[in-house]
């Protein structure tokens, strides 16, 4: 999946991985996408919840030797 | 005004004593609906640290400013910063100290009572999960039983006190948490017990928590009989200590009765468990302190947190020890509450088959223990 941004938030403790990923939201237009890569285990449950309640979409979350990814489309 | 961090023990100390608190849960909705800090006098607010992001404003109306305000989450992080956003309004606001994480790992020491032999039994109160575990001490020697994972809380309550373990044992193969028997025992060079039909997978190498094999606690003088009491696992096996104590494992709670499906065999032990509530625990003394291995209410706490009821009284007032053999049946086969969290990989993880990481040991335990039949 092709990412219109990248935010880096591996080794980063709650509640920094969302508190960035809001920022770096915040940049992005209606529809664009955020790749988001964390380590912190609580931000999988965490970033589905606020990208529900935000009205944004995600789209992707994968799990690679430790590391989370998500693919989070703008609403 | 002031952030100052609240300790999961002086949190402890106002659940035993019924003191009020009001508590801002920043967690997500789920986790705070799976498992939360219980109190009888507590109140409740829940909203996300991720949707308070953008400021407290519209929050703070609904916190109290007659009490005491406690914002939790899971690790501390989110709990400082929506703390710090709370104080910037003027409010003055505690944080838990190490979050829910922490609330899960500590132990608080009960003593139960004195041994007639000379020494005394002690209850580990495991709060935030209702776990229990115990200390029986004797002229400088102890065994604990049913361990629980941070076994440097017994290590250091036997340091202080001048105690060496000798011996550890579990009741049974445990499904909702992760023992730390073999570790403790491994730890201070003592013998760790398990009973044998729950062992048949274990990897290990471990000693016979079996009925007939008595063990010694202070030389001769305080006796654990080993009573087996199966239906909650198939080996579960419970302790008569110096005719005054019964540990229960998870066969028997003071307000509820263990459930036989943690290990897939519901239909197939429910014979066991009647037998040993209405007909093995019947025989003995009606005088004897139930001490169970968990328990699932605050409300089960007495006076300074521990948890035990006497038998005689027990039969008189606990559901589970009084219903017709239908109507048991349906209870601890139908409507179960939900399984524990990873209980399959929690059961792994005691027979030494799986070797998680601290880390995700302590995921595996998230959340309550769930070992009863009764929410």
């Amino acid at each position: 999946m092709n990412a219109d941004k990248f935010l880096d938030a591996k080794g980063l403790a709650c509640p920094m991985p969302i508190v960035k990923t809001k920022k770096a939201m915040d940049q992005l237009e209606y529809g664009q996408i955020l790749e988001i890569h964390a380590t912190d285990k609580g931000a999988k449950n965490d970033l589905s919840a606020w990208a529900k309640s935000g009205g944004h979409e995600l789209m992707e979350h994968t799990e690679e030797n430790g590391v989370l990814k998500f693919f989070l489309k703008k609403g | 005004m002031t952030v100052k961090p609240m300790t999961v023990k002086e949190v402890t100390k106002k659940v035993i004593s019924k003191d009020q608190l009001f508590i801002l849960d920043v967690r997500n909705h789920d986790a705070f609906g799976d498992w939360k800090i219980e109190g009888e006098n507590f109140e409740y607010l829940n909203i996300p640290y991720f949707d308070l992001l953008d400021g407290v404003e519209d929050i703070v109306d609904k916190l109290p400013l007659n009490k005491q305000v406690l914002v939790v989450c899971a690790k501390e992080g989110s709990s400082v910063m929506v703390a710090e956003m709370l104080s910037e309004t003027g409010l003055s606001v505690h944080y838990l100290k190490g979050g829910m994480k922490a609330w899960s790992e500590y132990l608080e020491p009960v003593k139960i009572g004195d041994l007639k032999g000379g020494g005394s039994l002690y209850q580990f109160v495991r709060i935030g999960k209702g776990c229990l575990s115990y200390m029986i001490e004797s002229q400088g020697e102890a065994i604990i039983v049913d361990a629980a994972r941070m076994t440097e809380h017994y290590e250091t309550f036997a340091n202080e006190n001048n105690i060496l373990i000798k011996h550890v044992a579990d009741t049974h193969l445990h499904a909702d948490h992760i023992s730390g028997g073999r570790k403790l025992a491994e730890k201070v060079g003592g013998t760790y017990y398990i009973p044998p039909k729950d062992a048949e997978e274990v990897v290990f190498d471990f000693a016979e928590l079996q009925e007939g094999k008595e063990i010694l606690v202070g030389g001769t003088k305080v006796i654990v009989q080993p009573l087996y009491t199966p239906g909650h696992t198939i080996g579960s096996t419970s302790l008569l200590i110096d005719d005054k104590y019964l540990l229960t494992g998870d066969i028997l709670f003071v307000e509820s009765i263990g459930r036989p499906d943690l290990a897939g065999k519901a239909e197939d032990w429910v014979a066991d468990l009647r037998e040993s509530l209405y007909d093995r625990y019947k025989k003995l003394d009606g005088g004897l302190m139930v001490l169970p291995a968990h328990f699932s209410k605050v409300s089960e706490l007495g006076e300074n947190g521990k948890v035990t009821a006497s038998l005689k009284e027990l039969y008189e007032r606990n559901e589970g020890l009084n219903l017709e053999s239908d109507k048991f049946r349906t209870l601890v086969t139908d409507n179960l509450p939900p399984q524990p969290n990873s209980y399959q990989e929690i059961r792994q993880t005691n027979m030494g088959k799986l070797k998680p990481d601290e880390e995700e040991q302590r995921e595996m335990e998230i959340g309550p223990n769930r070992c009863a039949v009764h929410n």
